[in-house]
């Protein structure tokens, strides 16, 4: 069993994502950890493989200037080595960029299974794994709340407005899993000593043969054109609870029709 | 038809724009339940309308017939509907009767609503078409370039736009309650015809193995008045389950906070924010939420709020009406109780 999970290092800073002013793309210039979200996929992965007892995780990232330290984090939690693809010439790569390079990734490490996160912390397109899902011809399970190997079969229990469904699908597949899905473990003082030594290849665009007009889209792209504060909501009275709150929330209510 | 929603980006449609413009067609996949469609559906189609005459909306699962008229009465001019699609996931098959149409129509735009299956079908059209798109745009205006589409970052305290160059069609994803759907014709002639989908390949090989149809207590956090969240500082799930307690006395509906759904307290169907869903009800009550800009961004469009947080600094305190400087597990008992005895 060997299960590729794609890891995303983002803005350290990332409750407050910065634009560079004359690209008005993200910063990615200052430190990048991993997305806590892919956390949830990390550990899946070390339990699907702990589970079948054989195998090995391994960590797919594209990020700028060889950046590794997400990688070494998703390491040192467990998994066996790790795979970035690094170039200046994918700054500012969008979601079905970035899906098309992780697809050439995938064909050269040919796991059973890609687990990926439901959507990236900074910029939460949330479309890439099933972008690569489409692009490798592979099914997909989305928006997975938990996943299990039952008979060669990937099942996965999905939780939408529509109620849950346990799903099921043969392999080679892509599963996104949800965040809060499962615990993420944290790295031991052993498994971050052992994660120094795991190893990291770092392919640029010439390692993976991509054709540049299938990174090209024919020319398509999108431009951010402008970022602007917006108009922001004006904070109202703020008031300390001294044993008679509710009172003053059930005359506001009220007030509004609420109840 | 109901009023307008609150919040609706009306003011990126400047009157008389539109004639201006040759926008050519706008698919529209419209989802539908059981034969209704969802409020999303008549908000992509008010939201295509405003650029265009020629809307084609697209639906599909089972009651798609019986939804189709609708989508006519609130502003397609032609509608096909693809079949109930049972007994796999639909997505696959539709990205793929998609792609077909496309080619055929050349249309400018596709648009999706940002919900569980538009996100999955508008990934799959992308990927097939091999043309990027616009995720959670929130507000679409007419230039003589094409749409500019409006984003909302760092939790709505800015404003990005947004164009395609060269992509035709823009593959847009559209976030539910920010946009305007139109008023009812009754007297539409749109018509509805069926498409049989083609196959999807090995993509489509997704059984639902059990599925089990939550009974839902109450309105949609997409549709209820009030809402009620809960963020951290309940600190167990046992005391989380005071949320839906308030939330059923005020017959509101219940969501979380990424940081509640992340302790496993609440399902990410319940996630208000960025990375979840918007809500704009009338009432919202933030229960030990700290303010997150990624959680601003789901709930501050909302019409009234009461956020409650031991912290006298928390964020949220800035968007809120009212800000109560308490523990939740002090106030709520106390809020409850005050409610039922209303009873």
């Amino acid at each position: 069993m060997r299960i590729a999970v794609c890891v995303k290092q983002i803005p350290k800073e990332h409750e407050r994502i910065a634009f560079d002013p004359e690209t008005l793309r993200v910063r990615r210039d200052g430190k990048l950890i991993m997305d806590d979200s892919d956390a949830y996929g990390v550990e899946l992965a070390l339990r699907l493989v702990g589970e079948a007892g054989e195998g090995e995780v391994i960590v797919v990232s594209m990020a700028p200037h060889d950046e590794e330290t997400g990688l070494r984090h998703a390491l040192a939690m467990g998994a066996a080595r790790a795979v970035l693809v690094s170039d200046d010439a994918l700054g500012g790569s969008d979601a079905l960029r970035t899906a098309t390079v992780l697809a050439t990734v995938v064909a050269r490490i040919k796991p059973d299974l890609v687990i990926a996160g439901t959507e990236s912390t900074d910029g939460y397109t949330g479309t890439m794994p099933i972008q690569l899902s489409e692009l490798l011809g592979w099914p997909s399970l989305a928006f997975s709340s938990s996943l299990d190997l039952v008979a060669g079969e990937l099942r996965a229990r999905r939780e939408t407005d529509d109620g849950v469904f346990e799903l099921a699908c043969p392999l080679p597949a892509i599963a996104t899993v949800t965040s809060g899905s499962v615990e993420p473990r944290y790295p031991s003082l052993r498994g971050i000593m052992e994660a120094r030594k795991k190893p990291v290849e770092i392919l640029r665009l010439s390692d993976l043969a991509l054709d540049a007009a299938e990174l090209e889209a024919d020319g398509a792209s999108e431009e951010v054109r402008s970022i602007i504060p917006a108009q922001q909501r004006a904070a109202g009275e703020v008031i300390v609870d001294d044993g008679t709150a509710e009172e003053r929330v059930l005359a506001l209510l009220s007030e509004w029709k609420a109840i | 038809m109901t009023a307008l929603p609150k919040n609706v980006y009306l003011r990126y449609f400047p009157s008389g724009r539109r004639s201006e413009m040759n926008m050519g067609s706008i698919l529209v996949v419209a989802e539908q339940r059981n034969g209704q469609p969802l409020p999303i559906a008549f908000e992509l189609l008010g939201a295509a309308r405003e650029l265009t005459d020629n809307v084609l909306a697209i639906t599909f699962g089972q009651g798609a017939t019986a939804g189709a008229k609708l989508l006519g009465e609130h502003g397609a001019r032609s509608i096909l509907e693809l079949g109930d699609l049972a007994p796999g996931l639909p997505a696959p098959r539709v990205a793929a009767a998609l792609a077909e149409m496309v080619a055929e129509e050349q249309p400018t735009a596709v648009f999706f609503g940002t919900t569980f299956d538009g996100r999955e079908i508008a990934a799959r059209l992308s990927a097939r078409l091999r043309r990027p798109l616009l995720a959670n745009v929130i507000g679409l205006e007419p230039t003589d370039d094409g749409p500019v589409a409006h984003h909302g970052l760092n939790g709505g305290e800015e404003l990005a736009t947004t164009r395609f160059i060269n992509a035709q069609p823009g593959i847009y994803l559209l976030r539910p309650k920010c946009f305007a759907p139109r008023d009812r014709e009754p007297a539409s002639t749109a018509t509805v015809a069926h498409r049989e989908p083609p196959e999807a390949g090995a993509t489509d090989a997704v059984r639902v193995v059990a599925h089990q149809e939550v009974v839902q207590h109450g309105p949609t956090l997409d549709g209820a008045e009030i809402v009620v969240t809960g963020g951290r500082g309940f600190g167990s799930v046992e005391k989380f389950a005071q949320v839906a307690q308030l939330a059923e006395l005020l017959e509101g509906a219940t969501g979380a906070t990424r940081a509640a759904v992340d302790a496993g307290w609440a399902p990410y169907s319940a996630q208000v924010g960025q990375t979840g869903k918007i809500v704009k009800p009338n009432v919202y009550i933030a229960c030990g939420v700290s303010g997150a800009t990624q959680h601003l961004v789901g709930m501050k469009d909302s019409s009234h709020i009461i956020a409650i947080n031991k912290d006298p600094e928390a964020a949220i305190f800035s968007v809120s009406d009212l800000g109560i400087v308490a523990d939740v597990n002090a106030l709520l008992p106390r809020l409850i109780r005050a409610l039922e005895a209303r009873r």
